[in-house]
């Protein structure tokens, strides 16, 4: 903090505020939505089911942890070598642009911890809930996100045990507000099977996610055991949507903002047309799926799109006794990140798929795209109970959270720290 | 009755040091704006992004991207470039970005910044909120 030289005698207090880059602290890149926070939210309960402290930051603990002596050695090798935290994994680094050419700092931002006990991790999580003002912060994998379309299901497995192990050993416990989902290697359903069972009790797992990213179809018989453990579960399955520009739909794309644009909403429509039109919610009526990282748009799109379908061609999905959009109405969605361009269509589309029970609050932080709380409260539309339920109430209901008040207050969070750099 | 507000005139930097650094982001008071310096005009906004309410002085200043284009009568595109002169503000949440003299985000005009009253007074750069 700088005090700046002021004149006159009767001048106010002045502090200035420095750039926020890629090293900045969070709560200063935040301070904002923590102001956001004291002025308009800050007696709501709020669950983020959707960010990414990323852990490839952390990418050589968890390659520490593969359980295979060959693939942790290779994996170790290309550490040190030349693949970094990209080590294993099939991202493309040449083709990142999420921080436009720097712009957006806090896209793999290296957040200073000097001073602080305790995992960075942990620290930057805290850090990020306390200034947005969220009581609980559900962890999904990052750069793992794509691993559904890596050629070696081996490494695939590898990696989704060694990323389990180190989310339930050692970002989870020193954190309850921190809860976490299971990644499961979706190409191998044994796997995934043996994963479920292993984790059922455990209490930081909150739900099971699946890296949408893929080729292979969610109503495979192979994977009819893996659901009916989930629904048995009473956890949630939920669909992480990403992007792969080796996917040969999107070669035709010369930019990211196209590429982002229509890949996120591409593999969910997808999958859930898939599970839709193979009447998977009338084989396994419990689970409870959430659908993640699309925004909302596409949602009534599809509706219709399948509606219109079924109508005319019933022969080809004999399993439904009502319409896709019924269905849809059932199923959970993540806000993130919310097209918010035309109220109109916004409200609209809330409305399609009654937004007020079934949609749950996401940030998506520290990505580039992330959405605060408050465009929640403060869209036009909403009630004050449709505000609540989406931001936490829902949540709470859909991954069996208590809603006790766990952050601390907005107005502490911005004395202790108010936003300097 | 309508509340009367209550404005003021802040001296917020020096000229020299602004001319110098180009940008300052400050708060007075609970009032947070950013001061420039660029193409010998002065500019103040607040610090508040029209998207999300974010930090927006905060964020860098970048040349304005703009397409480039050849051949043909200069129909063909020639990719992205930088523009020679026009400077942008990004907002650091975003990405959203605003001319740092007109406040308008480039492809949206009806979007920017709100502006702060701002003169040189002498040594002085003096803004009235
Ligand atoms: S708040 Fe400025 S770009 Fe979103």
């Amino acid at each position: 903090m700088t005090d700046l030289f002021t004149p006159r005698s009767d001048a106010p207090h002045i502090r200035e505020l420095a750039e926020i880059g890629g090293r900045s602290d969070t709560r200063d890149v935040l301070a904002h939505a923590t102001k956001q926070a004291r002025d308009d939210y800050d007696d709501y309960f709020i669950v983020d089911i959707d960010a990414h402290v990323s852990e490839d930051h952390f990418w050589g603990e968890v390659l520490d942890l593969i359980d295979n002596d060959v693939w942790r050695q290779i994996g170790m090798d290309q550490f040190g070598k030349f693949a970094g935290n990209n080590a294993l994994l099939n991202i493309q680094p040449g083709m990142s642009h999420q921080s436009v050419g720097g712009r957006i700092g806090h896209q793999g931002r290296k957040e200073p911890m000097a001073g602080e006990e305790g995992h960075p991790f942990v620290t930057a999580a805290r850090r990020g809930m306390d200034a947005m003002g969220l009581d609980y912060q559900v962890v999904f994998p990052s750069a793992m996100l794509l691993l559904g379309m890596h050629p070696q299901d081996e490494v695939e497995v590898v990696l989704g045990r060694a990323f389990n192990r180190w989310l339930t050993e050692v970002i989870l416990p020193p954190n309850p507000r921190l809860k976490g989902m299971l990644y499961l290697p979706y190409n191998t359903p044994e796997v995934c099977e043996e994963l479920v069972e292993k984790y059922a009790d455990n209490d930081g797992i909150i739900g099971y996610t699946v890296c949408s990213t893929r080729n292979n179809p969610v109503h495979s018989d192979v994977y009819t055991r893996l659901y009916k453990l989930i629904e048995d579960s009473g956890k949630p399955l939920a669909f992480h949507s990403g992007y792969h520009w080796g996917d040969p739909s999107f070669a035709q794309l010369n930019r990211f903002l196209s590429m982002h644009a229509l890949s996120f909403t591409h593999y969910n429509q997808i999958h859930v047309t898939n599970w839709i039109i193979n009447a998977m919610p009338e084989r396994f009526p419990k689970i409870k799926m959430v659908w993640v990282e699309s925004g909302l748009a596409w949602i009534p799109f599809l509706m219709q799109r399948l509606d219109h379908e079924v109508l005319m061609r019933p022969s080809e999905a004999p399993g439904l006794k009502r319409l896709p959009s019924e269905y849809m109405k059932e199923m959970w969605y993540t806000t993130q990140p919310m097209e918010r361009t035309n109220m109109e269509l916004l409200e609209a589309t809330m409305k399609s798929f009654n937004a007020e029970t079934q949609l749950l609050y996401s940030s998506d932080w520290p990505h580039w795209d992330w959405d605060a709380p408050s465009t929640i409260t403060r869209l036009p539309f909403l009630s004050e109970q449709a505000k609540r339920n989406i931001l936490g109430l829902n949540a709470a209901r859909v991954f069996n959270l208590p809603t006790d008040r766990q952050k601390p207050p907005a107005e502490q969070v911005l004395q202790d720290r108010p936003g300097i750099s | 009755m309508s509340a009367r507000v209550v404005r003021r005139d802040v001296v917020v930097a020096r000229l020299d040091d602004l001319r110098e650094r180009e940008r300052i982001v400050v708060d007075v008071e609970g009032t947070e704006l950013g001061v420039y310096f660029y193409a010998d005009e002065v500019r103040a906004w607040y610090n508040v992004c029209p998207h999300q309410g974010g930090p927006v002085c905060q964020g860098k200043m970048m040349p304005r991207t703009v397409q480039l284009v050849r051949g043909e009568g200069g129909l063909k595109s020639g990719g992205p470039g930088f523009h020679p002169t026009d400077r942008n503000i990004v907002c650091p949440w975003h990405g959203f970005e605003f001319d740092v003299l007109t406040g308008k985000h480039p492809a949206d005009h009806s979007v920017g910044l709100r502006p702060v009253p701002v003169r040189v007074d002498g040594d002085d750069i003096v803004v009235t909120i």
